[in-house]
């Protein structure tokens, strides 16, 4: 395949000669691709047992709701049904995905107790011996419930008279006593002030769903020894091996998870929510056991990245020199955790952009509503900042009657700039990259421009 | 609840196996003979991941009940590679980097097998049509689509080769 542009091994002169390029340029056949062609590629579901259990889950109707009680006595009459699993079998029901890296507070069940907090929220879990027995069973579950006023925006989440929908007792996340994760740099109402311009806008996201081919699942195979052999598509098998491992209160080292093919991921199996409750069932009834989400699961509670919402407000002045940014930025993460706080602390730390700004005031809030709990996908917290930042780029520039690159490039960060997390910018390479690329698309810059570096100090230029 | 002997061809060989009413041929292939090419991406004829051949006609396996298929001849992706040769779709799906995850490649190529079979000289646009009930997530469809016209041109290629040693 021919490359659109040739390497230009300038950029690389210091570390190595133009003739050292080994991989780069070259054609590397995908060690993969032969299984892939062939059928060969195991993914987890293509084994079979001859006793394999079938697990499926009855899930909340309701956003939001009390539980008021639960009768399984139905279910249980399936003809092939084997056993229906409340929180009560799960004996470690409330977790948190990233409490193995000191995050708390365990803010998630494995299995709803008292109230279910979002639509799709799993309650009982029936095996049986076929997929259609445990899709009956769970169908004949009867729950009841009492209805509860559903919280299903962000900002009306963090008002003070919105209802509480977590037993951690905020509808936020938070982040070492503050209520968002936050960036303070110079004095932003004193850059407003300054300011010849001021500029507000908003930008939102709504939910994006991984929507893998595969949908999320796992085969828990009891072995000889005791110990249970988890085939799974997790993206994070070590996740997985030591969530679940808390979660049904065994030593890690009783568990072996294989993994590592995945057909389709984009973060949406990161979560760790179908092996807990395989490895109970398989361990319950001595009997390999899978969990398969079916695609209308994968499509209403598997995580997707979440819904956002920015303000971003620039105090610009008349040369192009943005001098003050205020950004609001709220992470819907919806009913739990999950991976969203290390999210919107992406976020954070992607703000303001990759420009040189002096006054910076920013909250990333990580919100909890009563929607589908949102988590990691491709880049999250990341990728809906930098929309909304290089939207409001464009139209500031627009505003100004400026060029969008020439003022990207006024504003663009150099080696030397201090952050507004106060760490000295290095490596900067966006002034290069945008004069590249306005040539690649002839796209005329002045001279000025053209000449500006990022390893030449602001200051000289000022 | 009635069970059914079905007997049919896969792959060029005879099987017979039990189908209840509800056993697809997809977990009839799956579960029962052991071949694991077509996926379940859906279980609701939308993904095409389970995609065989029936007859010589793309199929999608998990809609098809097993029981109704008794004296069928079933094509699916294990049996596309003559000994150690690929066939030429396999062999321009791995030259062309028209995989990424695996999962929708077993039933993108038996849509494209099927398509190059009664059309050996397709345009891209019918390459699109072929492929239309076959959802690849990790977007591949322009290598897909070169991969399979790709393809189409070493059947030729190879056809023409054969003619020309028959007139020999």
């Amino acid at each position: 395949m021919p490359r659109v542009n040739p390497i230009d091994s300038s950029f690389f002169k210091d570390e190595r000669g133009p003739g050292d390029f080994t991989v780069i340029g070259k054609t590397v056949p995908r060690s993969d691709a032969l299984g892939h062609v062939t059928g060969r590629t195991q993914f987890f579901e293509d084994r079979t047992f001859p006793d394999l259990a079938h697990l499926k889950i009855h899930r909340s109707p309701h956003h939001h709701a009390l539980i008021d009680s639960v009768d399984t006595s139905e279910a249980l009459r399936v003809p092939g049904v084997l056993r229906v699993l409340t929180h009560e079998d799960v004996p470690a029901n409330w977790y948190g995905v990233l409490r193995l890296i000191g995050i708390g507070p365990d803010d998630e069940v494995v299995l709803a107790e008292d109230r279910v907090i979002y639509r799709g929220e799993p309650i009982v879990a029936v095996v049986a011996d076929s997929e259609a027995a445990a899709l009956e069973g769970a169908s004949k579950v009867k729950v009841s419930y009492t209805v509860l006023p559903a919280v299903l925006d962000v900002e009306e989440a963090m008002s003070p008279d919105a209802p509480v929908i977590k037993k951690a007792g905020t509808n936020y996340f938070v982040y070492e006593g503050h209520h968002a994760r936050r960036i303070r740099f110079g004095d932003v109402e004193a850059g407003f002030a300054q300011a010849d311009h001021v500029f507000e806008w908003r930008y939102s996201s709504a939910p994006i769903e991984h929507a893998p081919t595969e949908t999320t699942g796992c085969i828990v195979e009891p072995k000889p020894d005791g110990r249970l052999l988890i085939h799974s598509n997790t993206q994070a098998a070590f996740f997985t091996l030591d969530n679940t491992a808390l979660i049904i209160n065994r030593a890690p080292t009783d568990l072996q998870v294989k993994g590592g093919t995945v057909g389709g991921g984009f973060g949406g199996k990161v979560d760790v929510m179908v092996e807990p409750l395989a490895c109970i069932a398989a361990t319950l009834t001595n009997r390999p056991v899978k969990f398969v989400y079916t695609r209308e699961e994968e499509m209403q509670v598997s995580s997707p990245r979440a819904a956002e919402r920015i303000y971003i407000k620039d105090g610009v002045m008349n040369d192009g020199r943005i001098v003050a940014r205020k950004i609001m930025l709220y992470v819907d993460a919806g009913a739990y955790a999950r991976h969203s706080p290390y999210g919107a602390t992406k976020a954070a730390a992607h703000l303001p952009g990759p420009y040189t700004i002096p006054n910076v005031y920013a909250d990333c809030h990580c919100v909890y509503t009563n929607r589908t709990p949102s988590s990691a996908m491709r880049g999250f917290g990341v990728t809906i900042a930098d929309f909304a930042i290089e939207s409001q780029m464009d139209r500031v520039a627009r505003a100004l009657g400026m060029d969008p690159l020439q003022f990207r490039l006024v504003n663009a960060y150099r080696d030397g700039d201090m952050k507004a997390h106060r760490k000295e910018a290095s490596g900067t390479a966006l002034i290069e990259v945008i004069q590249r690329a306005a040539a690649l698309v002839g796209h005329d810059l002045p001279a000025e421009y053209q000449a500006m570096s990022s390893s030449t100090p602001r200051g000289a230029i000022a | 609840m009635s069970v059914k002997i079905v007997n049919l061809k896969v792959n060029g060989v005879d099987k017979a196996f039990m189908a209840r009413p509800e056993t697809t041929l997809l977990l009839a292939l799956r579960e029962q003979l052991g071949l694991m090419g077509a996926k379940r991406g859906c279980a609701q004829g939308a993904c095409g991941s389970c995609t065989v051949l029936l007859d010589g006609a793309p199929v999608v396996s998990c809609l098809v009940p097993a029981a109704t298929v008794d004296g069928g001849d079933v094509a699916t992706v294990e049996g596309l590679a003559d000994g150690r040769r690929l066939s030429d779709v396999q062999q321009a799906f791995i030259d062309g980097f028209a995989t990424q995850c695996g999962f929708c490649t077993p039933g993108m190529i038996m849509s494209a097998e099927a398509l190059l079979a009664r059309n050996p000289d397709p345009t891209a646009d019918e390459v699109n049509e072929a492929i239309s009930g076959n959802v690849c997530r990790c977007t591949g469809y322009a290598p897909i689509v070169s991969a399979i016209l790709d393809a189409a041109q070493r059947r030729r290629e190879r056809a023409e080769g054969a003619d020309q040693e028959a007139t020999l």
